[in-house]
């Protein structure tokens, strides 16, 4: 059997707040357990069971936290080795210190995803599986772990045959023309061929444009208020994360200055960029803070263009929409209250107009679900029946699939037939990567059920 | 039981297509060989059709010939009519195919093997093995003598407990008019084998005296008939033609209503037949909605009036065969000579082969041709060729030859076989091969010459001319990629005759030859020196030019696959011990047990999520405990 040398992580995301988790897997976790755990009830750890105590440094005695701790003897763990979990209160530092401390047994810190990798080679989960167990680990909203847990369940591998299906059939016109010139099959049947191979396309099209759903669902998207000052640009922000507070994270990024608020709204994560420049400037005439909105344009899957609608559109507008020239834009058309004044030049070039009040809240929500609308199939989420693909290996299959449909296309008026089969072959080859499966025999299948052949 | 005091090196049971062509390769590899078979008389008999290649089919003929094999010479030497298959399309595809002499095929066969130097012929029937432990020893025959050896080769057909059928009538025989072969495939199961059985069928033979030709349509082979073996210089067998005949309605009829007494409707029959080889009353049964069905009147040979319906198997019993052959046009008043009928016998699942041929559970012994599932002529010469090659090799303490997917289409049948087994008689097609491109029948010298010449199959003489063509093609690829357009008033005119009044100066003949409008045969008005360049050099150098960008892309992927391929998996890996694999997938690489991680992945069923651990499991070194 391999080496299993005992490994360590925290395993909740950083900065997530609230509970942090250390965990532990390997033969030496119980024994990590007893050395930086003590619980207030009656001593050990019993497995499978939450026990409550605190977390001392073995060193010092001194109390780093209080804290849960959680016992899994193999197999019944996630990585079927013996598992560790210390639930720790504390912050961000406090997790770290623990780590420190559990660390300090002599176990190794694991390298990222060693535990699903360890779950994968110990069987207790498949590659797909592990694939979407990582999405899982890095969801951050709930329509993520429902589409993870949709892919885990084989809905993307019922689309994917179905597009198998239709290659299949195609080849399958194509091989028997080619290895069977001497039976008696008529003419080369070019417009079935080129039908499934359309619908194929179709399918993969369909699917490939679920993949950049799927990537948003996982990742959330990114959106960027922007508008003269004055328009309500900060008010509308903090009408946008107010309902929200009990879910909003504060993230430091890397300059001190740049702050992401997340919000989740209909299971969507929905993360507004730069927001410090909006929030401190203040809405005080200041070039510098416009700069830097804009620095941000490139980042942002959405733009809010914030107008002042008690005002005629000016200048300052103008430039705005001209500077955002090639974004997805939806017009907020703030202090619908006052009267209106504001009249949007080409409102069409916007994907939605709407109207608030930022300082009451009035359409806010309204707002909110245009944003979602932009992202996610209203039919697709309501009903959670959508199939996305959510990994790049499954994005890159489909993709290549979709080259060789589009070479094959082109060379169809040509009729070389053995150059349209090596396509075809490329196409199900690198769909079947995603299922795992080789055409030969199939194909085979296909021409001797569809063609009387044999001499 | 007399044994015989000399020890073979070779022992080869069986003188089929298999059995010839191994039999001829160890004895060309210096082996001291001992051909054994039931019947003398009936040397590379062709059971079923008079024909041999066909849409990879030929492929493998032609390969057989490159690697130093027969086949290909005695069908050139005894062809009446020679065809290339698939013309209008692309170079990969198109196949060579001929019609044989029959009789004279199979005496010229026997002639070769008599004057090979190192070959015993006898005719016995061998019932047992002879074993030393767990390896073979020599064989025994019916008349009570044996004979040792250091490897023996088994190439029994569909001899093995051979069961005749025509209608609900059955009787042993190994083929109409032979023995069948009886004991041996008893010992094979108690050795372990894992034995089953399969079916095949052949029409009847008609005699052509009774059929109104002039009611039938009439096909011719090329002109000139194109040889497949590289020594041929030219054919010079008289050529015939074949004839194209269709059922109807009345046929069908006729068919349907003897479904009765149909052995294989009424369950007589256990063994699995070849889907892509039906007999007429599953083409009938399984496509009610055809109106009609082609044969191929095929000429048996010159000099008899025998002829073979193709695609006209049935088992059906005798007065329905005669109704239904009657009722096709033209064959109003047919007799038949020889009446069609099914036969079932044992074969060996394949899947207990190594890639050698040799078994998994006999040391030393070797299988090759239908005893391996597979069907047809040349097919089974392409294993018998392999099986001897490798049987010599042993002698000798060799590494045995395995070609690959990449390399041969014997390397792809060979693959298969060995790594998925069969259920059903298994043929050549060429979409089993996935490169394709690769695999042509133009190439196969260059492909597999070379091995041939090591091997000390393929002569000094033979070789020196294939290195020349070698030298020569190269030579004409690299001057066509420096020779340019001068746009000479000559050229000009050359060019806007082609329609290509657009051409740069200075393009290259390689550009130019590209495209898809031009061929060789244009160069040759743009440029003297193009002129002088023989018709085999010219055809590899358009097919190389032509197809590069898709030739170089399978080049590549065989590169990427090289990986998987050359990882081997030792032979005892204990699959249950790898937790992390389904039980589905333990099962089937348990059973199949894989030589190499590229045949893992292409058992169905065995996902890439399943490679990748086992790649991984191979590449932990600390996965030593339980392989
Ligand atoms: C009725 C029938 C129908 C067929 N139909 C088709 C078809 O439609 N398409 C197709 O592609 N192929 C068909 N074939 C198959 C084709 O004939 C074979 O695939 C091919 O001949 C196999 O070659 P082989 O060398 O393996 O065996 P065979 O050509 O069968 O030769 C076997 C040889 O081994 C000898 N032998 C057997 N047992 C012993 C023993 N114990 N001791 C000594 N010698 C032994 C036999 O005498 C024989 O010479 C058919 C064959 C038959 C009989």
């Amino acid at each position: 059997m391999y080496i299993r040398d005992t490994i360590a992580a925290v395993s909740t995301p950083p900065g997530n707040g609230g509970i942090g988790i250390i965990r532990v897997s390997g033969d030496q976790a119980a024994a990590v357990g007893n050395t930086v755990f003590t619980s207030v009830s009656d001593g050990g750890l019993v497995s499978h069971r939450f026990s409550f105590g605190t977390i001392r440094d073995a060193a010092t005695g001194e109390m780093v936290d209080e804290a849960m701790a959680v016992y899994m003897r193999s197999p019944r763990s996630y990585t079927r080795e013996d598992v560790l979990e210390l639930h720790c209160h504390g912050g961000w530092l406090v997790v770290e210190r623990v780590l420190a401390l559990v660390l300090a047994c002599g176990v190794r810190l694991a390298d990222p995803g060693e535990f699903t990798r360890r779950a994968f080679l110990n069987g207790r989960i498949d590659l797909i599986q592990a694939e979407a167990v990582m999405d899982i680990i890095a969801s951050k909203s709930e329509a993520a772990l429902q589409l993870a847990q949709r892919q885990r369940e084989g809905a993307l591998s019922k689309r994917i045959d179905e597009v198998r299906e239709c290659l299949l059939q195609a080849l399958a016109l194509v091989e028997a023309y080619i290895d069977f010139p001497e039976d008696d099959l008529g003419q080369t049947d070019e417009v079935a061929i080129a039908a499934s191979v359309d619908s194929a396309q179709t399918m993969i099209t369909d699917l490939l444009a679920t993949f950049e759903e799927g990537r948003i669902v996982r990742e959330g998207i990114s959106v960027l208020i922007a508008g003269k000052p004055n328009a309500g640009k900060s008010s509308l922000l903090n009408r946008l994360l107010n309902e929200n507070r009990a879910i909003v994270t504060h993230i430091p990024g890397t300059t001190r200055d740049i702050i992401e608020e997340t919000i989740s709204f209909e299971g969507l994560a929905i993360r507004f960029l730069d927001t410090a420049g909006i929030r401190h400037t203040n809405d005080l005439v200041e070039q510098e803070g416009i700069n830097r909105t804009m620095e941000k344009v490139p980042q942002a899957d959405l733009i809010l263009a914030v107008f002042d609608g008690s005002r005629e559109f000016s200048q300052e507008d103008q430039m705005l929409l001209d500077a955002l020239a090639e974004c997805r834009i939806i017009a907020v058309v703030n202090k619908s209250d006052l009267p209106q004044r504001l009249v949007l030049p080409a409102a069409n070039r916007f994907l939605a107009t709407v109207m608030v009040t930022a300082l009451s809240g009035d359409g806010v929500d309204s707002l909110k679900q245009t944003v979602c609308r932009q992202f996610l199939h209203i039919s697709a989420t309501d009903s959670r029946e959508f199939i996305s693909l959510s990994r790049a290996r499954h994005r890159d299959a489909l993709v290549s699939a979709d080259v060789y449909l589009s070479r094959f296309c082109a060379g169809l008026p040509e009729r070389n037939l053995e150059l349209l089969a090596l396509d075809l072959r490329g196409a199900l080859d690198s769909v079947g990567t995603v299922t795992g499966q080789t055409a030969t025999d199939d194909v085979l299948d296909r021409i001797f059920s569809s063609f009387c052949i044999g001499k | 039981m007399i044994t015989c005091e000399q020890i073979y090196d070779v022992i080869v049971v069986g003188a089929g297509h298999a059995g010839c062509e191994a039999a001829l390769a160890s004895a060309r590899m210096d082996c001291r060989t001992l051909l054994l078979t039931i019947n003398l008389d009936a040397i590379a008999l062709m059971s079923c059709n008079p024909s041999i290649g066909g849409l990879a089919k030929g492929h493998l003929v032609k390969e057989i010939d490159a690697l130093g094999g027969e086949m290909a010479k005695n069908i050139d030497a005894t062809g009446i009519q020679f065809r290339i298959l698939n013309t209008k399309k692309g170079p990969a595809v198109r196949a060579s195919r001929a019609q044989a002499d029959k009789q004279l095929y199979r005496l010229r066969m026997k002639r070769v093997l008599e004057q090979q130097k190192n070959l015993d012929l006898k005719q016995g029937e061998v019932t047992s093995l002879c074993l030393d432990g767990a390896a073979v020893c020599g064989v025994e025959l019916r008349s009570g003598i044996s004979y040792l050896s250091k490897t023996v080769i088994v190439t029994t057909g569909t001899f093995m407990r051979g069961l005749i059928h025509i209608g609900l009538n059955n009787y042993p025989g190994g083929r109409a008019g032979d023995q069948p072969s009886v004991g041996l495939s008893d010992q094979l199961r108690q050795l372990g084998f894992q034995v089953g059985r399969l079916k095949t069928g052949t029409p009847a033979r008609l005699d052509a005296r009774s059929i109104d030709f002039s009611k039938l349509e009439t096909q011719f082979g090329d002109s000139p008939p194109r040889p497949f073996s590289l020594s041929t210089e030219r054919i010079t067998m008289p050529q015939m033609p074949c004839h194209i005949a269709y059922t109807n309605q009345r046929s069908h009829d006729i068919i349907r209503s003897g479904l009765d007494r149909s052995p294989l409707y009424s369950g007589v029959i256990e063994g699995i037949g070849p889907r892509y080889c039906p007999s007429i009353e599953d083409k009938v049964v399984r496509f009610p909605d055809k109106d009609r069905h082609q044969t191929f009147i095929e000429p048996e040979g010159l000099d008899t009036i025998e002829v073979y319906p193709s695609g006209m198997s049935t088992s059906l019993p005798i007065d329905i065969q005669i109704a239904f052959y009657r009722s096709i046009v033209g064959l109003e008043r047919v007799e038949i000579m020889r009446p069609a009928y099914a036969i079932e016998y044992d074969y060996v699942d394949p899947i207990q082969l190594h890639s050698s041929l040799e078994t998994k559970t006999v040391k030393n012994l070797y299988h090759a041709g239908q005893i391996n599932g597979t069907s047809g002529y040349e097919e089974a010469a392409g294993q018998g060729l392999i099986a001897g090659i490798n049987a010599a090799l042993r002698v000798r303490g060799s590494d045995p030859l395995v070609l690959t997917r990449s390399q041969a289409y014997i390397g792809v049948m060979i693959d298969d076989l060995v790594t998925l087994g069969t259920k059903e008689p298994y043929r050549m097609f060429t979409s089993r091969a996935e490169y394709r491109l690769l695999l042509r029948e133009d190439n196969a010298d260059l492909r597999l010459r070379d091995i041939g010449h090591q091997l000390g199959l393929v002569s000094e003489q033979e070789y020196l001319r294939f290195a020349e063509k070698r030298c020569k093609i190269s030579e004409e690829m690299e001057r066509i990629s420096i020779t340019r357009l001068q746009n000479t008033v000559q050229q000009t005119a050359v060019l806007v005759r082609l329609g290509l009044q657009d051409i740069q100066k200075g393009t290259t003949f390689e550009q130019l030859l590209r495209r898809s409008e031009v061929c060789y045969d244009d160069l040759i008005e743009l440029d003297p020196v193009s002129r002088e360049t023989s018709e085999a050099i010219r055809e590899q150098v358009e097919i190389q030019t032509k197809y590069k960008g898709y030739i170089d892309r399978q080049l590549e992927q065989v590169e990427q696959s090289k990986k998987v391929e050359s990882t081997r998996i030792p032979e005892g890996l204990d699959y249950a011990a790898v937790k992390s694999l389904t039980t589905e997938v333990r099962e089937k690489l348990s059973k199949n047990r894989p030589d190499t991680l590229g045949q893992a992945s292409r058992i169905p069923g065995v996902t890439p999520a399943a490679i990748s651990i086992l790649a991984i499991v191979l590449k932990s070194s600390s996965w030593k405990g339980n392989s």
